[in-house]
């Protein structure tokens, strides 16, 4: 296995405080059997899946509960054995925003009775049964964006390369440094099984540089496996190169164009999580039922990863970590710079849930207050999406959404670089995100109205040429009856047989 | 002396000719403040402020003969955004002009249409379809909610529901 340093750097970006080292002193915690899950029915971006317990019914571990229809879903699983209490709508974190949607709820007995194998564990080798298998197995991206692995590996487009995502640059999460430094052959292999799906000329494992002991287990591990396609590149330990887009343009060169997804230049991005869950599916016949899931901040009793069952209540878990601890000010799913509050621990971990972090009163920024943009740039140095921050704060604010199309809105990738950066406390994040609301809402009825318009133009070019044929006609007949006898003759038998006619169809109808 | 103004008044008469023939023969260019206007109208054609359609409305503001309260389904916002166009006081919207607005759409009562046809014509956007004899029903996804059709309709079965009802 090569390893190698790309020489490119990365855009923007900053170098923030790891807070990693409290959650990667222990090993990762295993064997945690929650009393609760709350499996909500879309875990993906994607069509919900449909559930096919009803409340009452005993599941095993590694049942099926709920069936991904649609091509882009996955399916959902009974992570631990228990009986249906429910099937209702609660509140789920998902990737930008708390959401209500439809979850199936289990009492756990805790027994933890698994499934017996069936006689279809064998891995098919046909692609598209692989790719159901994969969809039937419930994996999705395991790095925060859950996208449907079956679909990200189902491209069309050749690949020039597969990317093993394993940069994890956001601050606090250390879920997959964890792994890597436990399961890289299993991550491995996850890698290579993806890499023949795809059949990718190179695999490409990403790490930053902060992660020794994570490069040096992968390394091990890609040079037992003894296959040349691999190559692992150390990244250096800028937030946030771990993006997808970021990463690709670190790695290539390619910048990924706006609107368009990496894989659309051939370049797939795989989290390290994800061929993990890949490499159980196929190795074992076990589907998603568990993810390394980080518990971090001041405010937990022992910080550390759990291999947390999908569904169990945040609450749960945090208990399991020894509890809350002094004063706790707020509740983050997700890293400190891309997370979001949460108002209640009820609520569970999702597949894309990679890090709680219980934030004492003393980690979290007091002072709010907002001073006037200095336009200093520093927003525009660190944006890692090559944007101006500053820019799109003015036009955000005054509605202009002309500008805000023209300043690339949209190419936000909400990571907080510019919050950080910002010598005047400007919330820039919080603003494009309100505005990326309001400017889709405004182009949804620009597009309306534009057709609209255009409906209408031809209703009137189509009303008006009628017009003028009903004229015509009427001109033509009026002169050939006023020429002509004969015609005339004509015209009035012809206007006397219409009458018939139509005096025998009305008839005929009552 | 001499040379110098005939050079001059020669180039200025000259001149004079060309822009008058430019003007004269090359086609009228687009009315940007018309185009401009219509593009903050919502253009759902409902001659609810009282003009043909959203063109003419916005023709006679750029005129300066109407005011820009006349637009129901547009509201405060575009009366916001008329304001700030064209540098006018802000003023409140005309309500007695009518009510249509764009959360809702039309919806045909299938139990009560005769099938008689005097919707669809009547339609600007044609989101009605249906034969004489037949049911008609509405396309909501082009139907603005301008309410044009209501007054044609001989049996009263024509609604507004929520549009994403």
């Amino acid at each position: 296995m090569l390893e190698y340093t790309p020489d490119r750097r990365p855009t923007g970006g900053l170098r923030l405080p790891a807070h990693k080292e409290a959650s990667t002193a222990q090993p990762i915690a295993r064997g945690f059997v929650p009393r609760r899950l709350i499996l909500a029915l879309q875990q993906h971006q994607g069509p919900a899946t449909t559930p096919v317990v009803s409340p009452g019914d005993r599941v095993l571990k590694g049942q099926v509960v709920a069936r991904a229809r649609a091509l882009r879903s996955a399916a959902v699983h009974a992570s631990t054995s228990g009986h249906v209490r429910a099937i209702e709508d609660r509140l789920v974190p998902s990737v930008h925003a708390v959401h209500r949607t439809r979850c199936i709820v289990i009492d756990a007995d805790g027994e933890d009775e698994p499934l017996a194998p069936g006689k279809s564990a064998r891995w098919p080798k046909d692609p598209e049964r692989q790719l159901k298998r994969i969809r039937d197995g419930g994996i999705v991206g395991l790095g925060g964006g859950v996208f449907p692995t079956a679909e990200k590996l189902g491209i069309h487009t050749p690949c020039k390369a597969l990317i093993i995502n394993g940069v994890e640059c956001e601050p606090y999460i250390s879920c997959d440094d964890v792994l890597m430094r436990e399961e890289a052959e299993g991550i491995i292999d996850g890698a290579l099984i993806m890499r023949d799906i795809l059949s990718a000329p190179e695999c490409i494992v990403a790490i930053e540089r902060d992660k020794p002991q994570a490069i040096e287990a992968i390394l091990e591990a890609g040079r037992a496996s003894g296959d040349t396609a691999l190559k692992l590149a150390d990244i250096p330990t800028i937030y946030p190169t771990g993006g997808e887009r970021q990463l690709v343009e670190m790695l290539t060169g390619e910048e990924v164009p706006s609107t368009h997804y990496p894989s659309e230049i051939g370049y797939i991005c795989q989290n390290v999580g994800t061929a993990f869950a890949l490499h159980r599916l196929v190795r074992a016949g076990q589907p998603l039922l568990s993810r390394i899931v980080t518990v971090a901040g001041d405010g937990v009793a022992r910080p550390q990863n759990v291999d947390t069952p999908i569904g169990t209540p945040i609450s749960e878990l945090i208990e399991f970590c020894g509890g809350y601890r002094g004063e706790v000010d707020r509740l983050i799913v997700g890293g400190s710079m891309m997370g979001y509050a949460l108002p209640n621990d009820e609520m569970p971990i999702t597949k894309g849930g990679n890090c709680i972090i219980v934030a004492a009163r003393s980690e979290v920024r007091q002072d709010f207050s907002e001073r006037y943009c200095i336009r200093c740039g520093n927003c525009g140095t660190a944006c890692p999406a090559r944007l101006l921050p500053q820019e799109l704060l003015r036009a955000a604010r005054s509605d202009d959404h002309e500008m805000l199309d023209e300043f690339g809105l949209t190419d936000c990738i909400e990571c907080g670089c510019c919050d950080v950066i910002c010598p005047s406390q400007i919330p820039l994040t919080e603003v494009f995100r309100n505005a990326k609301f309001a400017h889709a809402r405004y182009q949804r009825q620009h597009v309306f109205s534009a057709e609209t318009q255009q409906r209408y133009q031809r209703h009137r070019e189509r009303q008006r040429a009628d017009a003028r044929r009903g004229k015509d006609l009427q001109d033509n007949l009026r002169h050939e009856v006023e020429t002509d006898e004969a015609a005339k003759q004509r015209a009035i038998e012809a206007a006397i047989k219409r009458a018939r006619q139509r005096r025998s169809h009305d008839a005929d109808r009552d | 002396m001499l040379i110098g103004t005939v050079v001059l008044a020669g180039l200025a008469l000259g001149l004079c000719a060309v822009l008058v023939l430019t003007d004269r023969l090359l086609p009228a260019g687009k009315d940007p403040v018309t185009d401009r206007i219509e593009s903050l109208l919502p253009r759902i054609q409902c001659a609810q402020c009282g003009y043909a359609g959203c063109r003419p409305y916005a023709k006679a503001i750029a005129a300066g003969e109407a005011d820009i309260n006349r637009c129901p389904p547009g509201g405060e916002e575009t009366i916001r955004q008329l304001a700030e166009l064209l540098g006018r006081e802000a003023v409140e919207l005309d309500t007695t002009l009518g009510s249509a607005s764009m959360n809702r759409v039309a919806r045909i009562d299938e139990q009560n249409c005769i099938g008689c046809n005097r919707c669809v014509p009547v339609c600007p956007v044609d989101a009605i379809v249906g034969v004489q004899q037949t049911i008609h029903a509405v396309i909501a996804a082009h139907c603005t909610g301008c309410e044009l059709c209501l007054a044609h309709c001989p049996v009263d079965c024509i609604d507004l529901v929520p549009r994403d009802a």
